[in-house]
């Protein structure tokens, strides 16, 4: 994986480099939906019939624009929970296991605590989520930092420790009745959905907000959340300190070292914000759109991240333009199925495009290895 | 016979436009059969871009090559290793974890049936070595052997594959001196086997020293070629530059003043655990240049890391202007203006996919006017660049382009430009010149003379027996982590210092 943007070169050559980027990034898109095809005519369906039910179930309608953004959210937190230790050389598996602590310390705060003022338990909640995020990037981190062990395989084993813990120990403990699930959270713990803003006071008289008061309207305020993440990222990667010494690391850590600064520091860190971000799209799911921790919450949202963040080339904003399009993915799937198409088949297109865009990286990369060959060095 | 038949080599008119930059202009290069070819030019000379077309691994825009009198169009690689042209490049391309039969026959295995029939190509491996006298154990891995022995091995790889024309990219770069001259034998017993070679490199002496012809190139034209017999080295370098080059260092006397860098019985570690600083004590004082000679991989690397925080000190102490350092990490070290120019600029002294004004702050981004509190600032950061840029006259279309982009010379200008302007009051300089073309070389030393004169203690560690010995005011000598000598400058004797280096004087100390 190679970066978006490094450096700052000419505005000319930036705007390039980002029409290349998302050139390929469509590209791909395009070729696996043209193989998709293939898988579609083998269920024995019609391609065109299924990919009108996507494009219908996904952007057709504001409607489902809005339902594609809520299905994002997790996605592009969970791709900046991968994005942001890479850039420090890093590869965070672990995703999955932050989002599960995070969610289940929302839930947990959601529930338990009674008679909070609504502004106040949604952040004690969230922070709740923060912090049992960031400490399951933090274990993690001092390991990589302090004895070596390899981020990958703790990362992995951290996912096992958290399904274990959230959903074993801590749903059995406190479950009410049948349901594999925390009890459901208190209103003053929800999150704030966009079909309930128009009856807040004064953004609720403001001209546009009916056109969120759609029933059946999940999307809620950790999509607002999501992108000043991504806007937070992007400043911190690339206008302060913090970001120079985490970038430096990443590309030559024994340089970084002869700067001055500490590859420790800024592994525990990087994960510590990962693992944070992570916990963040486990509220958004426990406060926003389950309200209640249940297992089976993060269907796999931690390793979709992965896809998200290598589609987005790592960097903040084009994670945010790969999650909504894998949320694209996920709401316009429900159509596809509604109209015959198994989800086998929905999930096999998710699939090629992930496949393509991986491997059109390799073309991409011969490309540019031509093109280095009318370039000096 | 006419003349022209006499060449194996022929490039003539090549040309390659990259955008913007003509790197080959018009370049002819005539190489006779049998002969050692210097191949002589500044960093971005356009030595690289022409050996890459011959090569087949870039296509020329114009001109034309004649191979043993044929004419051909090189297009990839594997063309030119049939037609028996090989290429020693200088950064080995070698498994670490495979022995040296196999990283040889690798891509062309001799087989029986469908398994490698390593028992001939073990046999054809000792034959190479034996005729040409490398020396090389067939059955050693590449990690357990030397940097002189990987490349032997690179060149039995070229010679396996049946190459007549042998192509070194400034091969001695990597090199201690008696390796130097043990490749130089190599290059002698390959001649008198009938082969040719071509040579790149920037060092003159080494291409006083063996070459029989020269072909300088400047600024991607070909200037000149000439017989290596008719020229000194003063002629070779000011072809290459196009000016006069001083090559004596113009120095005034040293004015030292008080005492401000203390080293007390220095102990350090190595990454395997074994103690290869053993016991190093010198002083330095302000406005003085104390100079380490030695044979590489004598205990240098970990001085010069443990002196800067970059390696733990594991007994002895040291003391910066009354103050105890020992123990202080590499950012307390450069807060306190202590200067390193690193012995590798690519692994320690640039972040290459950095742009040229992130690098011109690395070890000082933390600090006004670069950042405030942790917020960057990049209008600061790319005025101290474009000032750095000019002051230094690195070579550069932007401030804003990668330093991969760079030529090596100005990647080391870049490092000497962000360390000087710090106003360092002691300077650590390992290397400064390594891999730097003459002019760049000479910019170097006089700034290092300058910024003695302004009154910076400067220590200087240097693989260049000369380079020490003509910067220095003192210097000491290091064999196995320790100092075996040291000398004033006017004491320095370079047969002396040479006996010292290798040991023999220790020898003599311990007498054995």
């Amino acid at each position: 994986m190679s970066e978006l943007q490094t450096t700052k070169t000419d505005a000319g050559g930036r705007l390039i480099n980002i029409l290349i980027e998302l050139g390929f990034a469509l590209f791909s898109i395009v070729i696996a939906l043209l193989v998709g095809i293939a898988f579609i005519l083998l269920a024995g369906e019609s391609p065109l019939d299924a990919y009108h039910a996507l494009y219908i179930g996904s952007i057709g309608s504001w409607r489902e624009f809005l339902n594609t953004l809520w299905r994002a959210t997790p996605l592009i937190f969970t791709g900046f929970a991968l994005a942001l230790p890479f850039k420090a050389g890093l590869f965070n598996i672990g995703g999955e296991g932050q989002l599960l602590v995070g969610g289940f310390a929302a839930g947990f705060v959601g529930f338990y605590f009674t008679g909070i003022p609504g502004g106040l338990h949604v952040a004690l909640a969230i922070i709740a989520a923060i912090a049992a995020g960031a400490l399951w990037g933090l274990i993690p981190g001092i390991l990589k930092a302090y004895k070596g062990a390899h981020e990958v395989i703790t990362t992995i084993m951290l996912n096992y420790i958290a399904i274990q813990l959230t959903i074993r120990y801590g749903i059995e403990r406190y479950r009410i009745g049948g349901r594999q699930a925390l009890p459901t959270i208190q209103d003053s713990a929800k999150l704030l959905r966009f079909n309930d803003l128009a009856e807040l006071p004064v953004v609720g008289s403001l001209p546009f907000i009916e056109a969120f008061a759609l029933p059946g309207l999940r999307l809620h305020f950790n999509f607002i959340l999501a992108l000043l993440a991504a806007l937070f990222l992007w400043y911190l990667l690339w206008k302060t300190t913090t970001g120079y010494e985490l970038r430096a690391v990443g590309f030559n850590a024994s340089a970084a070292e002869y700067g001055g600064i500490s590859s420790k520091k800024t592994i525990i860190l990087s994960m510590v914000i990962a693992g944070a971000l992570a916990g963040l799209a486990g509220a958004g799911e426990a406060l926003g759109t389950h309200h209640t921790f249940m297992s089976g919450m993060d269907a796999g949202l931690g390793f979709t991240g992965i896809a998200v963040a290598l589609l987005g080339r790592n960097h903040p904003f084009g994670i945010v333009a790969a999650g909504i399009l894998f949320g694209a993915l996920s709401q316009g799937g429900l159509e596809m199925q509604f109209v015959g198409i198994p989800s086998e088949i929905v999930t096999i297109i998710q699939a090629l495009v992930i496949f393509f865009v991986a491997g059109l990286q390799m073309l991409k990369w011969f490309l540019l290895k031509q093109r280095e060959k009318g370039e000096a060095e | 016979m006419a003349e022209e038949n006499n060449y194996l080599l022929e490039m003539r008119g090549i040309t390659k436009i990259f955008p913007g930059v003509k790197a080959n202009d018009n370049i002819d290069l005539l190489v006779k059969k049998g002969e050692i070819h210097a191949l002589v030019g500044e960093n971005g000379a356009g030595k690289t871009t022409l050996m890459k077309i011959l090569y087949g691994l870039y296509d020329s825009d114009q001109g034309e090559i004649y191979f043993a009198g044929n004419k051909i169009r090189m297009t990839d690689p594997q063309q030119a290793i049939n037609l028996g042209i090989g290429m020693v490049h200088q950064h080995f391309k070698l498994i670490d974890t495979l022995t040296v039969t196999e990283n040889i026959i690798l891509g062309s295995e001799p087989r029986q049936g469908v398994a490698i029939n390593y028992r001939e190509a073990r046999r054809q491996v000792e034959e190479i070595s034996n005729k040409y006298n490398l020396k090389v154990d067939p059955d050693a891995k590449i990690q357990d052997i030397s940097v002189g022995m990987q490349q032997r091995v690179e060149i039995i790889k070229i010679l396996y594959r049946g190459a007549d024309l042998l192509i070194f990219d400034e091969p001695t770069a990597v090199l201690t001196p008696q390796e130097i001259d043990e490749l130089f034998e190599i290059f002698n017993s390959l001649q008198e086997q009938g082969k040719t070679i071509i040579f790149i490199t920037h060092k003159l002496r080494e291409v006083k020293a063996i070459s029989d012809r020269i072909t300088v190139l400047r600024d991607g034209k070909s200037v000149d070629s000439v017989n290596t017999e008719e020229v000194t080295e003063k002629d070779v370098a000011e072809l290459m530059v196009g000016r006069e080059v001083l090559f004596r260092v113009d120095k005034g006397e040293a004015k030292p003043g008080e005492s401000v860098f203390q080293v007390e019985n220095l102990q350090v570690k190595d990454n395997r655990g074994i103690m290869t600083v053993n016991g190093i004590s010198f002083e330095i004082s302000k406005g003085e240049i104390f100079g380490i000679a030695g044979v590489e991989g004598n205990g240098q690397t970990e001085l010069v890391e443990a002196l800067t925080g970059l390696r733990q000190i594991a007994g002895g102490r040291v003391y910066y202007k009354g103050e105890d350092i020992t123990e202080l990490s590499a950012r307390e070290i450069k807060d306190r203006h202590i200067g390193h120019i690193p012995e590798d600029r690519l692994r320690r002294g640039l972040v290459t996919q950095f742009s040229l004004s992130e690098n011109f702050i690395l070890g000082f981004h933390h600090q006004e006017p670069y950042s405030k509190n942790i917020f960057m600032n990049y209008k600061a950061i790319d005025q101290h660049a474009q000032s750095l840029i000019q002051d230094f006259d690195v070579r550069t279309s932007s401030h804003q382009i990668l330093a991969s982009k760079l030529s090596g010379g100005n990647q080391q200008k870049l490092i000497i430009a962000r360390e000087f302007r710090q106003d360092p009051e002691l300077l650590i300089a390992a290397q400064p010149t390594r891999g730097v073309d003459v002019g760049s070389i000479e910019f170097i030393h006089s700034q290092l003379i300058k910024k003695r004169d302004e009154g910076t203690a400067i220590l200087l560690v240097s693989a260049e027996l000369s380079e020490v010995m003509s910067l220095s005011d003192r210097l000491g000598v290091i064999y196995e982590g320790e100092i075996v000598k040291t000398f004033a400058a006017d004491e320095a004797d370079e047969r002396e210092i040479g006996r010292l280096m290798t040991g023999s004087g220790k020898e003599v100390k311990t007498g054995e």
